[in-house]
C-alpha cells in the first residue's frame, strides 16, 4: 500500500523520505531508493498527481537557454565580452551578437561595452560544459545607465516575478522606479534614491519569506506604510494589462 | 566484567547534547553550527564556482574541496598552530571522502564546491562533528545530495565499548583507549568513513558498529531538523 508522506508545499531536506510505495513516481529533485521516493535537496515539495517534486530554496544560477540575464563585464576579449553572471560559469557575448551596429575587426572594443558595464543579455546557447553564449541583440536587451544592481538569491527569481510579473509591477506601480530582473539574481532598480532603498528592502522580504503564503498580501501591506500610498488592487489591473 | 560508569554518567549507547543549527554565516552559499558536547564546528560552503588553478579541474565533473581546521584555542590549553599540519591535511581528506558518496557533482564540470570546517572548541570527535557541520552546510548551499552523513565515534574503555567518547574517557585507559570515528549514509547504512585508533577485535568492532547506528541515525534527524528550523522560524 502506497503511503504519501510529505504535506505539499512542505519545506524538505535531503535524504528525507517523500513517499512509500511504487504508486508515487519520483520527479525533478526527487529520486526512488527500492520502493520509496526520497528528497535529494534541500526544497519545498509539491505534489502533483502521483508526481513529487522539489523546488528548491537555495543554490547558485545554472544557465538554461532563452534566460533574460543581468551580466557584469568581466573582460574584454579578442572578439568579444566576457561576463559575470552570478553563476560558477562565465558568459561570452561575441561580436555579431553585441550591437546591430556592425563592428570592424580591430575596433576598439571598450566603445560598446566597457569593463564593469552591467548590461541586460539574453542566453543563447549553452554546451554541455555549461559554456554560455550571449546575445545583447533583442527586445529589452541593451546597456544598463544609472540605478544599482543588487544580487538576490536566484531560486526566489520567479517568487519576485510573481504570475505573469505581478510582484514587480506592484514593486514598480508603488516606488516609482524602473526595475529590471534578471533570471540569474541580478536586480536593476533605478529611479529616487529612498525609492530605491524601499526596493532593496522589499526584494529581502521576498528572499526570506517566499516559500511562505500569502507574501503578496504582506509585500503589498509593507510598501504602502513604507511608501505612504495606498496601491489599488494590482491583480485585477495586470490581468487587464496582459490579455 | 565490573560494572563501569562513564564520568559524564551518560549510557554506553548514548551520545553527548546535540545543537545543531544551519545558515549561520550569512555571506556564505551555505553554512552550519554542529555542536556536540564540548566539541563544536562551523562549516561554510562556496559554490559550486570557478576553480583555479586551471589545472585542477575536472571536465567531467565538479570536485569537493574540504578544508579541517581546529583554531588556535580551542584544544585542551596548549596552542594548536594554526595553519595545515599533518594531522589537518589527513582529516580533510578522509572528510572529503566522507561526503562525496552522497554528492554528484556532475552536472557542474569544471568547477568546485569548497567546504571549511573550522573548530572552535575541541573535546575528541572533532572529524565527526566536522563532517556533521559540513553535510548540513552542503544541503543548505542546495547542493544535489542523496541523503545527509552522520558521523560519531565509537571507542573502547576498559574493555566497554562506548559510543561518542568525550576527551577524558580517551585518556582514562591505563593503555591507549581504542577510538573508531564512523560516517554513515542513513538512508542506505552505507559507511563512508571508518579510521581505527588503538586496538579493537574483529568481534568488538562488529559489536560497535551495530551499537551506533541508532546514534548516527538520531544524529541525522537533528540535522534535518536544523535545516528546517531555519525555514520555520520566519513565520
Amino acid at each position: 500500500m502506497s503511503e504519501l508522506l510529505a504535506k505539499d508545499k512542505e519545506v524538505v531536506v535531503p535524504g528525507q523520505v517523500l513517499a512509500k510505495g511504487m504508486d508515487y513516481i519520483p520527479g525533478q529533485g526527487t529520486y526512488r531508493l527500492k520502493d520509496d521516493v526520497l528528497a535529494n535537496r534541500l526544497g519545498m515539495v509539491s505534489v502533483e498527481g502521483k508526481v513529487l517534486k522539489t523546488t528548491p530554496l537555495a543554490g547558485r544560477y545554472i544557465p538554461r537557454k532563452d534566460d533574460v540575464i543581468i551580466g557584469r563585464v568581466d573582460d574584454i576579449l579578442m572578439s568579444g565580452w566576457r561576463l559575470e553572471i552570478n553563476s560558477p560559469y562565465s558568459a561570452v557575448l561575441p561580436l555579431k551578437d553585441a550591437s546591430f551596429d556592425f563592428i570592424a575587426k580591430g575596433a576598439d572594443l571598450t566603445k560598446y561595452f566597457k569593463l564593469d558595464d552591467f548590461v541586460v543579455i539574453k542566453i543563447t546557447q549553452v554546451t554541455s560544459q555549461n559554456l554560455v553564449d550571449v546575445t545583447a541583440k533583442g527586445q529589452g536587451l541593451r546597456k544598463l545607465r544609472g540605478g544599482r544592481v543588487i544580487k538576490v538569491n536566484p531560486q526566489k527569481v520567479p517568487r519576485i516575478i510573481g504570475k505573469k510579473g505581478s510582484m514587480v509591477s506592484m514593486l514598480k506601480k508603488a516606488t516609482d522606479c524602473k526595475v529590471i530582473v534578471g533570471q540569474n539574481g541580478f536586480v536593476w532598480i533605478e529611479g529616487a534614491p529612498e525609492m530605491e532603498v524601499i526596493i532593496v528592502r522589499a526584494l529581502r522580504k521576498i528572499e526570506e519569506e517566499s516559500h511562505q503564503s500569502g507574501l503578496t498580501d504582506r509585500l503589498k501591506g509593507f510598501l504602502e506604510k513604507e511608501t505612504g500610498k495606498k496601491i489599488e488592487d494590482a491583480p485585477e489591473n495586470n490581468d487587464q494589462k496582459v490579455n | 566484567m565490573e560494572k563501569f560508569e562513564r564520568p559524564s554518567k551518560r549510557k554506553p549507547e548514548e551520545a553527548r547534547p546535540i545543537e545543531a543549527e544551519a545558515g549561520v554565516i550569512k555571506k556564505a552559499d551555505g553554512s552550519a553550527r554542529f555542536k556536540i558536547g564540548d566539541t563544536e564546528a562551523y562549516a561554510a560552503v562556496y559554490g559550486p564556482r570557478d576553480l583555479h588553478p586551471k589545472f585542477l579541474q575536472d571536465p567531467k565533473t565538479g570536485i569537493l574541496r574540504c578544508n579541517y581546521s581546529m583554531l588556535p584555542f580551542s584544544g585542551d590549553g596548549t596552542r594548536v598552530r594554526p595553519g595545515p599540519s599533518r594531522r589537518s591535511k589527513e582529516i580533510s581528506l578522509v572528510t572529503e571522502k566522507a561526503l562525496l558518496p552522497v554528492l554528484n557533482l556532475e552536472d557542474y564540470p569544471n568547477t568546485v564546491v569548497d567546504v571549511f570546517i573550522e573548530l572552535p572548541q575541541t573535546d575528541a570527535g572533532s572529524r565527526c562533528a566536522g563532517i556533521c557541520a559540513a553535510a548540513i552546510a552542503l544541503a543548505d548551499a542546495g547542493i544535489i545530495m542523496k541523503d545527509m552523513v552522520a558521523a560519531v565515534s565509537v571507542g573502547q574503555v576498559r574493555g566497554h565499548l562506548l559510543v561518542d567518547l568525550d576527551g577524558e574517557e580517551e585518556h582514562m585507559d591505563e593503555n591507549e583507549a581504542a577510538d573508531v570515528p564512523v560516517a554513515m549514509i542513513p538512508s542506505t547504512e552505507e559507511i563512508t568513513l571508518l579510521q581505527m585508533d588503538g586496538i579493537v577485535t574483529k568481534e568488538d568492532l562488529s559489536k560497535a558498529l551495530e551499537m551506533v547506528k541508532p546514534a548516527l541515525k538520531d544524529i541525522a534527524e537533528k540535522q534535518r531538523e536544523a535545516l528546517k528550523k531555519k525555514y520555520e522560524k520566519k513565520a
